[in-house]
């Protein structure tokens, strides 16, 4: 009915007979990233123990390379996927290189013992992680950064088509986050790797996923690509946002902007105005900002954060009408500031502005 | 690194060989009635020799020899695959109740088959601790389903235990029988009075239980890495942990039908050797366990049967005194890594 190499039918999932999330019907080829995401407790985990078989699915139908997950016997599944949990795990007296290697298990006979092949595999694996340095460390003496690579070089190891992640990157600093979702995609190029995992870095999201698949209530509420899915509007719907907002053109969370009348004008552009406007959201002081063009980049932070932002079209003059409203509005504030160094054809009145009301400018 | 971790594992199981037979050899010419190298060369290689000198040899001290050597080896085995279904380093058959749970029901069976006039054989002692450790056993994972942390877990076992111990104390106290004297050396835990018979049963029923064992050491392997990560590299978790179960019981419940409970050999011996070896893989901990079992126990017994002889302390006595520091010394190690 579909050439996914994975897809689920009308999956509902949840613990011990109770549903938790219903008709989960989403799918993913070879090749792809598929990201879960959702808010805290919404059952992006339990969505990918019921994929891994970890949980008995409670209705619906995983295919797995063409064929019904359950009729798939416990090696040959293993041969097709592996993952990598959260949970954490304190193996005693393994290192990494044992771990490793233990990813060899559908592979090796009766007592486990490794072939040359197996090591070959152990040790490509290892090195595609950068983590041949570590073979020989006690996997409990590492850092959460490089046991996550561990465990992936075992993930790999297994030489499976899919490979399942629950928040790979939960507890990793930014550098090791980045690591590990390179490593992800070159991964999925190179070995032609299915993904599927669940995030909580909207902004890495969007930026390595194909296919983005939100969990909000009982249901999946969007399933699409990054740019159908990331939109200032439906991500703070998704997480019932109350304070603060989210932007999704630069992947970034603004604090709760200070309320009430404004006290401070900023006159900003061009960049000059945003470590300004977060100093002043910082300290709690209400302000407002102008006058900016709407393609700007200080539009896009003012408009999170300034009380009143006056705007003008973009690549037009402000205009005088704009003018004498920005003025109006620094008329009432106890100070102006002027971050904006350039001034040109289209900001001519921002200068004017600025000798108006400040004895410093420019 | 390959090859460095070979030549250790080799050098361990030659060094625990050699302490083996060294150990049986101290055992055989040890005891109360001195008997010298030569003579006991001659009635073990030639069987023959003076009859009281061939009978302590043959029937006495051989048969003790072995009884300790395949028990020790049983319980420490025992202990090693308890510590892994648990992934608690100090779960030991003694320390979860099991021991007293098969004592429990061993007891109540000697005393209600004497009081009727039979003597209990082997193989009717075996099914009954069998059925007492599995009784503590399913308390223990109806616990340890409650409870999280591997120290309530031990608290409830050593709680079981002491149930257990209360009521034998108690039926054995009310049992009028002049077999109690018999009854109450057996359940302090020795390695004495084994009769060839004995050793006959114990070492098949060990023998055919320790193949099974080994044969499990690759999902054993797996089960390290935790319960997620087993499954997913394809063991069937129900039907491990089922057979894990089954076979950790059967061991200690042999060791316990004919020598009573053995305490910390269970504990000591899995965490001295995983040092030893510095790993914890089955495949080659499981073998060295037993033998590193073996050696405890002929060591402990050696000392119960010659420091205040002729009186002999009981086994669990000096198995205590030397395996409990071990286990206080696990703890902190483990406690120190898990920071």
């Amino acid at each position: 009915m579909s050439d996914f190499y994975i897809h689920t039918d009308n999956l509902t999932v949840g613990y011990s007979g109770v549903p938790l999330i219903r008709d989960i019907s989403i799918g993913l080829n070879r090749g792809e990233i598929l990201t879960i995401i959702g808010p805290n407790g919404a059952g992006k985990s339990t969505i990918l123990k019921s994929i891994t078989r970890q949980l008995a699915a409670l209705n619906g139908t995983v295919f797995l390379d063409g064929s019904d997950m359950k009729t798939l016997s416990d090696r040959a599944l293993s041969k097709k996927m592996s993952v990598v949990m959260t949970e954490r795990i304190h193996p005693e007296l393994m290192t990494c290189e044992d771990v490793v290697a233990m990813g060899r298990y559908p592979y090796t006979g009766r007592l486990g013992i490794l072939s040359d092949h197996d090591r070959e595999v152990v040790h490509a694996s290892m090195e595609m992680v950068h983590a041949l340095e570590l073979r020989d460390c006690d996997f409990t003496q590492i850092s959460d950064g490089q046991r996550q690579r561990v465990l992936l070089a075992k993930a790999i190891c297994q030489e499976p088509q899919i490979i399942i992640l629950d928040e790979p990157t939960s507890f990793l600093d930014i550098r090791h986050k980045l690591e590990l979702l390179t490593l992800l995609k070159q991964m999925v190029r190179e070995k032609r790797l299915a993904i599927v995992m669940s995030l909580h870095e909207l902004d890495l999201a969007q930026k390595i996923s194909d296919i983005v698949v939100c969990v909000h209530g009982d249901r999946i509420e969007k399933y699409g690509t990054p740019e159908e899915i990331f939109t200032s509007d439906y991500v703070e719907k998704l997480y019932g946002m109350t304070m603060g907002s989210y932007n999704t053109d630069f992947g970034c969370l603004e604090m709760e902007a200070p309320k009430g009348a404004p006290e401070v004008f900023v006159i900003g552009g061009g960049g000059s105005g945003i470590p300004v406007y977060r100093r002043l959201a910082r300290q709690g002081i209400p302000f407002a900002a102008g006058v900016l063009h709407t393609n700007d980049i200080d539009y896009e932070v003012a408009k999170a954060l300034a009380v009143q932002v006056v705007a003008e079209k973009a690549y037009t003059p402000i205009a005088e009408e704009t003018f004498q409203r920005a003025a109006k509005i620094a008329q009432q504030c106890r100070e102006v500031i002027c971050c904006a160094k350039e001034f040109g054809e289209m900001n001519e009145k921002n200068r004017e502005l600025a000798l108006r009301f400040t004895a410093t400018c420019g | 690194m390959e090859k460095r971790s070979h030549k250790r594992y080799e050098l361990c199981f030659a060094l625990l060989t050699a302490l083996l037979l060294l150990l049986t050899f101290c055992n055989i010419n040890s005891g109360s009635v001195h008997l010298s190298v030569p003579q006991v060369f001659q009635i073990i290689v030639q069987k023959t020799g003076e009859q009281t000198a061939y009978n302590i040899v043959w029937e006495i001290r051989l048969p003790r020899i072995l009884a300790a050597i395949i028990l020790g080896g049983a319980l420490s085995v025992s202990g090693f695959l308890l510590q892994t279904f648990f992934n608690n380093p100090i779960a030991g058959p003694f320390v979860l109740g099991i021991s007293s749970g098969a004592k429990l029901v061993v007891s109540l069976v000697m005393i209600f088959l004497l009081s009727r006039g039979y003597a209990a054989g082997s193989q009717i002692l075996i099914l009954a601790a069998f059925l007492g450790a599995m009784i503590s056993m399913g308390f223990i994972l109806l616990v340890s389903k409650k409870v999280k942390g591997m120290s309530m877990l031990v608290i409830s076992g050593v709680m079981i235990g002491y149930i257990c111990s209360a009521i034998t104390d108690f039926v054995v106290t009310f049992a009028d029988d002049s077999n109690i004297v018999n009854l109450h050396n057996w359940s302090l835990g020795s390695f004495s009075g084994m009769s060839w018979d004995n050793i006959r049963v114990m070492a098949v029923v060990i023998f055919v239980t320790l193949t099974i064992t080994f044969f499990l050491s690759k999902p054993m392997g797996a089960y390290q890495l935790g319960e997620v990560y087993a499954r997913s590299m394809g063991v069937n978790i129900r039907a491990f942990r089922v057979q894990l179960i089954l076979l950790s019981s059967v061991l200690s419940a042999c060791v316990t039908a004919f020598a009573g409970p053995i305490s910390f050999v269970g504990i000591a011996v899995p965490h001295l050797i995983k040092s030893m070896f510095k790993t914890a893989k089955p495949i080659l901990i499981i073998p060295a366990c037993f033998l590193g079992g073996a050696v405890f126990c002929l060591f402990c017994d050696m000392i119960a049967r010659t420091v205040f002889a002729p009186t002999e302390l009981s086994i669990s006595s000096v198995t205590a005194v030397f395996g409990a520091p071990v286990v206080i010394f696990a703890l902190c190690t483990k406690a120190a890594r898990r920071s």
